[in-house]
């Protein structure tokens, strides 16, 4: 393991002060009916939920659900147009400044600044949170350690490949060590080591007590790291539950018939009709959601069978975001519901 | 697995004032934007040649054929070329800021318990440093090519509290174009748009009374003139007429205004 265990973590964080929600209840995040429209566009139609202290969250959506939107108003960066958000028991709007203090943000995009070396951004960062010079340099240099950058750590940042920018990037979020954190997609563009190494890290912050929100686009990602999904889309959300709730409702595995050829995928059609399955004719592929894989395996083979359909291959894989999508909306991420999108909307209802 | 470090982690938050932190945050922006100078070739060229190359050109090229009186013209442009100079650093503020904007860390910092204008003031703070250095070396050139000022300490302290106030009123204004354009060529143009018809529109290379009289009239009495005869005044002792209260006023009423509409600016920004 190239990167130092995160254990030291404190899971409390001084503050001058006590913290607010050690006497409010456990909630550290609290979200109701979130609003938000950007000229006549709607994104946010309201969003409630509620964030457990030491847990992870996830928002799993496609692109445009408002996953981003959502990660801004709770860090402050945007005004709600409706709702309220609470962190720890302060209010974003009327109380942004005390907010500040307790929050760690990592975008989309690395928000670190180029011109600087490694350590010029965590100690600019830290000065920035107003922790004492010795603090600032201490941490610094546990930070970089921590994410495996001290041979980098004096160069400028424009000379680090993606993945040590992403690690500067969470690095530099946790300078003041901030009790919640808000990931967007932290592990989108990353190659597969780094994705790890950022699950990893993502999992020990956790262990030491750290409240985290992340938005992922990534199925596999929100069932390894998240204590509770909610999954939106189209500004609203459309399911809310752990990982096993959602698999429950989406199926475990996926089974993908791939049909010989057109005509036998029309018989097919007929033999699966109402049954549920997401037909595709474009690629001749039906796919239906599998519990017990074998045994509805040789089912779905005999009922082909019997109609004279000839099968091509045969495969299973887990599901997606796109088959959490196909189940939960009945439509693929990223169509528009409208009547007339006949050719990539699913054939039969799934719920 | 290496073993855990076995450092302790805790980290306290400061206990200061909150004019402490507004100082502290606004200088470790000014900080980075004058990291940002001395790294980038470009920025460092425009501080360091840019300058000195105007100003021979005038000099050598143009100057031979521009009448002064009795004035020699290296006398005559160096107020000039010290107001244009100050006044083409400021895009940098534009430009520094349009790129703030427009990258991700802007989020980083605005997510940050810090002084809300810290990043404007910081920008406006590495503008006052660059224009120094480039305000010095023209000092330098100056005297090298025979720049022969009558200018006391008193006239040479008005001369540097006046370059002050300018560079900073200017700055302001450049801060608030920065957060008005849509992208960083717009940034890159709005100073060559503004600055370069105002520099060249004024007493900055030649005297005025050349200029067909619509022309005049508006060099004459807008605020860089005004603030380009009293250096010149203050350094070679033409005549000052009102110029250095008027100067005072202008870079004065200037900040007053632009620094609040800056300031409302950025916020508003912030919420789009």
């Amino acid at each position: 393991m190239i990167y130092r265990s995160l254990a030291f973590f404190p899971s409390r964080i001084y503050y001058g002060g006590p913290v607010v929600g050690d006497v409010a209840d456990d909630n550290v995040i609290v979200v109701k009916g979130l609003r938000k429209s950007f000229r006549n566009v709607t994104v946010l139609e309201g969003i409630d939920f509620s964030v457990k202290r030491g847990t992870v969250f996830a928002l799993l959506g496609p692109n445009g659900a408002g996953k981003t939107t959502t990660v801004k108003i709770l860090s402050t960066l945007l005004l709600p147009d409706d709702g309220q958000v609470l962190i720890n028991g302060l209010d974003v709007v009327k109380e942004a400044g005390k907010v500040h203090s307790l929050i760690g943000l990592t975008g989309q995009y690395a928000a670190v600044d180029e011109n600087l070396t490694g350590r010029e951004n965590l100690h600019m960062i830290g000065r920035l949170y107003h922790l004492s010079r010795a603090d600032v340099r201490r941490r610094s240099q546990e930070l970089l350690e921590l994410f495996d950058l001290v041979e980098a750590s004096d160069r400028p940042v424009k000379t680090y490949s993606g993945g040590m920018r992403r690690r500067l990037d969470l690095a530099v979020s946790l300078i003041a060590s901030p009790p919640i954190i808000f990931l967007d997609e932290p592990t989108t563009g990353l190659d597969p080591r780094s994705r790890l190494i950022m699950w990893d890290i993502i999992k020990q912050l956790v262990a030491a007590g750290t409240t985290i929100l992340l938005t992922t686009q990534d199925m596999d990602e929100a069932d390894f790291l998240a204590d509770r999904i909610v999954v939106i889309d189209g500004g609203k959300i459309i399911a809310e539950g752990t990982s096993d709730e959602l698999k429950q409702r989406v199926g475990s595995e996926h089974l993908e018939v791939k049909i010989a050829n057109g005509d036998s995928f029309e018989a097919a059609r007929r033999v699966f009709e109402g049954d549920g399955v997401y037909l595709d004719s474009q690629n001749r592929i039906i796919s239906l959601a599998v519990e017990s894989g074998v045994q509805q395996l040789k089912q779905v083979l005999s009922r082909l069978d019997e109609a004279g359909v000839g099968v091509e291959n045969v495969s299973f894989r887990r599901p997606t975001l796109d088959d959490v999508f196909l189940t939960l909306t009945g439509r693929m991420t990223g169509d528009q519901p409208s009547p007339d999108g006949e050719a990539q909307k699913p054939e039969g209802p799934m719920q | 697995m290496t073993s855990p470090p076995s450092f302790t982690s805790d980290v306290r938050i400061e206990k200061r004032s909150r004019l402490f932190w507004a100082i502290s945050d606004s200088m470790v922006l000014a900080k980075r934007s004058i990291k940002h100078i001395t790294r980038s070739l470009d920025q460092l060229m425009s501080v360091a040649l840019f300058p000195i190359m105007f100003f021979l050109l005038f000099r050598y090229v143009i100057g031979g054929a521009i009448n002064t009186g009795d004035l020699s013209y290296v006398n005559f442009l160096v107020a000039g070329i010290l107001v244009q100079m100050l006044a083409f650093g400021a895009n940098y503020t534009t430009l520094n800021l349009a790129i703030d904007l427009q990258r991700g860390i802007i989020d980083r910092f605005r997510s940050l318990p810090i002084f809300s204008s810290a990043l404007l003031i910081g920008h406006v703070g590495a503008d006052l440093f660059r224009n120094a250095i480039s305000g010095l070396i023209i000092l330098g050139v100056a005297f090298i090519i025979g720049f022969n000022p009558i200018a006391g300490p008193v006239e040479w302290l008005l001369v540097f509290v006046l370059a002050f106030f300018f560079s900073l009123a200017i700055s302001w204004l450049s801060a608030i174009m920065g957060l008005l354009v849509k992208s960083m060529e717009a940034a890159q143009w709005t100073g060559f748009i503004v600055i370069f018809p105002l520099t060249f529109v004024s007493s900055a290379f030649v005297p005025t009374d050349t200029m067909p009289e619509a022309l005049r009239i508006f060099a004459e009495n807008q605020p860089l003139t005004h603030v380009i005869e009293a250096m010149r005044a203050w350094l070679v002792g033409t005549p000052i007429g009102n110029s250095g209260l008027l100067a005072f006023c202008w870079c004065v009423g200037i900040i007053a205004v632009s620094m609040p509409v800056a300031t409302w600016l950025f916020h508003r920004k912030a919420q789009e």
